[in-house]
């Protein structure tokens, strides 16, 4: 019903092919090279405790960084796009600098902060925190570089929310907190949701940033990607392309289930309308 | 021999009336940039007076695994100049170069070498020594992982080579002696100069296990007040090789250059060159006169202490080996 | 954007009270207090650092970083790169974000995930796919090096990787606001006339070109920071195949500290430049307005 928009077959057939292209006959040779040895050794590297270990921190430690992101960058995509207030214009603009900054300049850079003898990292070792070298460390870098999705997806649907639809809540006697949370909350959510899973899946592959920060220190702060580069180091490409394959699938998992989630979502409000 | 084959060189770049400038990749490891800046120029002097071709040196520097597998992956080097003997191997299983590489020039293909010793801070507060001290509980020791590091393994060989002298072969008790070590390492670096800055930059540990021109070089930039270096009785003979990719420089035409360009580490300028950037130089010339500059160690090869790199890299390194025991849960 | 319609909003509303729908000045603040707090530690401050340590050593020294002929080559590759991914992942962003918001069919769920996927994969793995493809080990390596195509090492591989990086940003940024935005309008210039290009110049695109411009700049600041994709297929020859970000790495391993942050502090000011450009394309886009409204 909704094909009488043209460029259907264009648009469709242009991003297909350029889709193939560019990811899935990639991924056919990654997914090729897993499968190309033995099965034994496959599944051998890609449970091995220390690998195992290395899912739980960057699965962990991702969701918590794509969460607290989450809460911040809503508040900061809220501030951005309702109030006027003195350097609002800089901060606006310093958001994307995270993607501006090359991954191993920020490690570099924020380990330089919070190392124990950077300007931050002194003054909470006095407090006895250590903020760098450890799990913590890892924590920080991985907000950081997620922090502009949240942010930038959420503004531009923050800014076409109509005001008629707050204005007829207010009329319609509702307080300002129920406005928000019944109105603009829902609209809002799927751009929340789309900024959360971005921030995750940025913080899951995340590399260059952590090996300044992190430490890598086996089963405490050795992350999987560092683990596939240390694969790589010994010419394994099998288990390099195996420990690759095995989190594409288990984020493709998540991404599905949000992006499903998500299509419901959609489905929902247009009902509404 | 060499001369015959500059010669050679001579007569066929004259004879096709090709001497136009001719350009060379040369893929390396990491702490080599600074040797190579100068030498590069040197050879693209001696080169014209020698020929009067124009040569440009191109460089590509990385950790030393990660640069033999850009070549092996097609990263179209004329010659390697790596940190082991192992990464040149895998190439020549490919078919990259013969196999027998390692023949075709003096000392084992190494032109320079050099071992591995401690940076510790000015004034050696913590009384460090030897290898016997780093396993002492409080001391704190930088060095990266040898997973993802080509010196870091030299770093554990040393530390390794140590140990078992000082156990009499004893291998319950080396590996008892490495666990307690890098128990003491609270931060494990992907590479040397990672490590460096760790220490240097970030102030964190007591000690830097480095290759031996790393730690000079650390002194030199950062200051001869902030740190000093410690020799330790005895360390590992770390040989870097070099090689041309005979494949490679075939298909650019540019072997001839390729092997002088290699060749001519060894002459006078070129060992001058390595002293100077505290390598320690092959000739034993050149090594007499540097030999001031650098502590004294007695220094064993990987062939003696582990039977070669094949054998070290599978029982130390590989997955399962005894790096990977010393971070397995149940050993804690 | 934000800043032309915030401050039409605010322009409204000061003369209209309208309590109900703005919160108290004490939620406000305190808000804003937050978010500048979060700001400043986690953006501010990573950016002063990079200045800071950049200038450490004197403005003459840091303005000669940038005299460095290898230097040159690397901002020289970094802007062909961009000039090169940006425009291909638009025209993509575009076309998928139209396909899949303007119409239903089946497999949509699956495609759009796919369109994040790269996103989702280590820069490492996005790097080594390229390698498994095209290295000389790879599947068409040796048909490449039969025809003396080099693809990775080189500049091609370059851009690759950093179009795979960038893929989803366009349309990442367009379809949550398609999909808000809803069809109504198109239909209606449909049932006027409105055919092809034509609707989709005149109808859609002055919609979504806010949306646009920042999945634009988000893909253009990420394209010349990448670092850990382009680690991979680059080769780190000097001269050739640097980047500015990889530039910046050597620099710091060459224990030229100072260097590699007047370097970074580039990627940083450019980011700051296109902020410029954006609010310019802001202020026009009002004067605009306001020129048709009177």
């Amino acid at each position: 019903m909704r094909r009488i928009l043209p460029g259907f077959r264009l648009t469709l057939g242009f991003s297909a092919v350029y889709l193939t292209l560019i990811v899935l006959i990639p991924f056919a040779a990654l997914t090729a090279k897993a499968f190309s040895g033995s099965w034994h050794h496959l599944w051998e590297v890609v449970t091995s405790p220390r690998v195992v270990a290395s899912y739980q921190l960057s699965f962990g430690a991702s969701l918590l960084a794509s969460l607290i992101n989450g809460v911040f960058g809503f508040i900061t995509a809220w501030v951005l796009t309702r109030y006027s207030f003195p350097g609002r214009r800089v901060m606006d603009g310093l958001v994307d600098l995270p993607f501006a900054l090359p991954t191993a300049v920020a490690g570099i850079a924020l380990t330089a902060l919070y190392a124990p003898n950077g300007w931050v990292g002194a003054l909470l070792a006095k407090v006895g925190i250590a903020a760098a070298f450890n799990r913590l460390g890892i924590l920080l870098a991985l907000v950081f570089i997620g922090f502009p999705f949240v942010v930038r997806t959420l503004q531009p649907v923050l800014i076409s929310l109509s005001e008629d639809v707050e204005e007829a809540a207010a009329l319609l006697g509702a307080t300002r907190f129920q406005t928000f949370w019944r109105v603009v909350f829902p609209a809002a959510l799927p751009a929340l949701l789309t900024g959360i899973t971005l921030a995750f899946g940025r913080a899951l592959g995340e590399y260059g940033s952590i090996v300044f920060i992190s430490g890598n220190l086996p089963f405490k702060t050795e992350i999987t990607p560092l683990l596939i580069v240390a694969k790589l180091e010994q010419y394994d490409y099998q288990g390099a392309a195996g420990i690759g394959l095995v989190m594409l699938l288990a984020s493709f998992g998540i991404l599905a289930v949000v992006n499903g989630v998500q299509a419901w979502n959609a489905r929902r409000i247009y009902r509404i309308d | 021999m060499k001369k015959q084959l500059l010669i050679l060189a001579v007569a066929l770049l004259s004879a096709s009336g090709i001497a136009r400038a001719v350009e060379l990749l040369n893929v390396s490891y990491d702490p080599t940039r600074e040797l190579y800046t100068e030498y590069n120029a040197a050879f693209a002097r001696y080169w014209k007076s020698k020929t009067g071709q124009e040569v440009e040196v191109k460089q590509s520097h990385g950790g030393s695994g990660k640069q033999a597998r850009a070549v092996l992956d097609g990263l179209e080097a004329d010659v390697v100049t790596l940190a082991l003997a192992y990464d040149i191997d895998v190439l020549a299983e490919k078919g990259l170069l013969p196999a027998d590489w390692q023949t075709k020039f003096s000392n084992n293909s190494s032109p320079y070498t050099s071992t591995i010793v401690f940076l510790v801070r000015k004034g050696n507060p913590k009384g460090i020594k030897d290898w016997n001290d780093l396993i002492r509980p409080g001391i704190s020791v930088i060095t990266p992982n040898p997973k993802t590091s080509g010196g870091a393994r030299w770093n554990y060989l040393g530390a390794w080579a140590y140990a078992e002298k000082t156990f009499g072969k004893d291998e319950a008790k080396t590996k008892e002696f490495i666990g307690k070590l890098f128990k003491n390492v609270p931060v494990l670096d992907s590479g040397a100069r990672g490590s460096t800055t760790t220490f240097v930059q970030r102030g964190i540990g007591d000690v830097l296990i480095a290759w031996e021109n790393e730690a000079y070089l650390s002194l030199k930039e950062f200051g001869a007040d902030k740190f000093e270096i410690v020799t330790p009785s005895l360390s590992i003979l770390a040989e870097p090789p070099v090689a041309v990719v005979d494949s490679v420089a075939g298909r650019h035409g540019t072997r001839p250059v390729a092997k002088a360009y290699l060749a001519h580490l060894y002459s006078e300028e070129g060992q001058e060159i390595a002293g100077k950037n505290f390598y320690r130089p092959s000739d034993p010339k050149a090594a007499a006169k540097f030999a001031s500059q650098f502590g004294k160690v007695t220094l064993v090869t990987i062939d003696e202490a582990f039977g070669g790199w094949k054998q070290a890299q599978s029982k130390h390194f590989a997955d399962g080996g005894i790096f990977d025991q010393i971070y397995t849960p149940a050993s804690k | 954007m934000a800043g032309a319609i915030q401050d039409l909003t605010t322009l409204r509303n000061a003369t209209r009270p309208r309590r109900a729908t703005e919160e108290g000045p004490l939620v406000r603040w305190a808000l804003i207090l937050v978010s500048v707090a979060f700001f400043t530690a986690f953006l501010l401050l990573p950016l002063v650092a990079v200045f800071a340590e950049g200038l450490r050593r004197g403005a003459a020294l840091y303005l000669q970083t940038f005299t460095d002929p290898v230097t040159l080559d690397a901002i020289r590759l970094t802007l062909i790169t961009a000039a090169i991914a940006v425009p291909c992942n638009t025209v993509f962003g575009v076309a998928a974000a139209w396909a899949i918001t303007r119409f239903e069919f089946r497999g949509k769920q699956f495609f759009s995930t796919l369109i994040d996927l790269p996103l989702w994969v280590s820069p490492v793995i996005g790097g080594l796919i390229y390698v498994l493809l095209f290295g000389s080990q790879g599947v068409l390596g040796p048909w490449l090096q039969a025809h003396h195509w080099r693809i990775i090492y080189s500049t091609p591989g370059i851009v690759i990787a950093t179009v795979f990086v960038t893929f989803p940003f366009v349309a990442r940024g367009l379809i949550p606001l398609m999909q808000a935005q809803g069809v109504a309008e198109e239909e209606a210039a449909l049932t006027l006339g409105a055919r092809g290009w034509q609707l989709f110049l005149r109808v859609t695109l002055p919609k979504i070109k806010w949306g646009l411009l920042y999945g634009v700049i988000l893909a253009n600041a990420r394209a010349m920071g990448e670092f850990g994709a382009v680690s991979v297929v680059s080769g780190h020859i000097r001269g050739l195949t640097n980047t500015v970000p990889l530039q910046i790495e050597i620099l710091y391993n060459e224990y030229a500290f100072a260097a590699a942050f007047a370097l970074a502090s580039l990627l940083s000011l450019l980011a700051l430049v296109t902020l410029g450009v954006k609010s310019y394309v802001e202020w026009r886009a009002r004067q605009q307005l306001e020129e048709s409204q009177s």
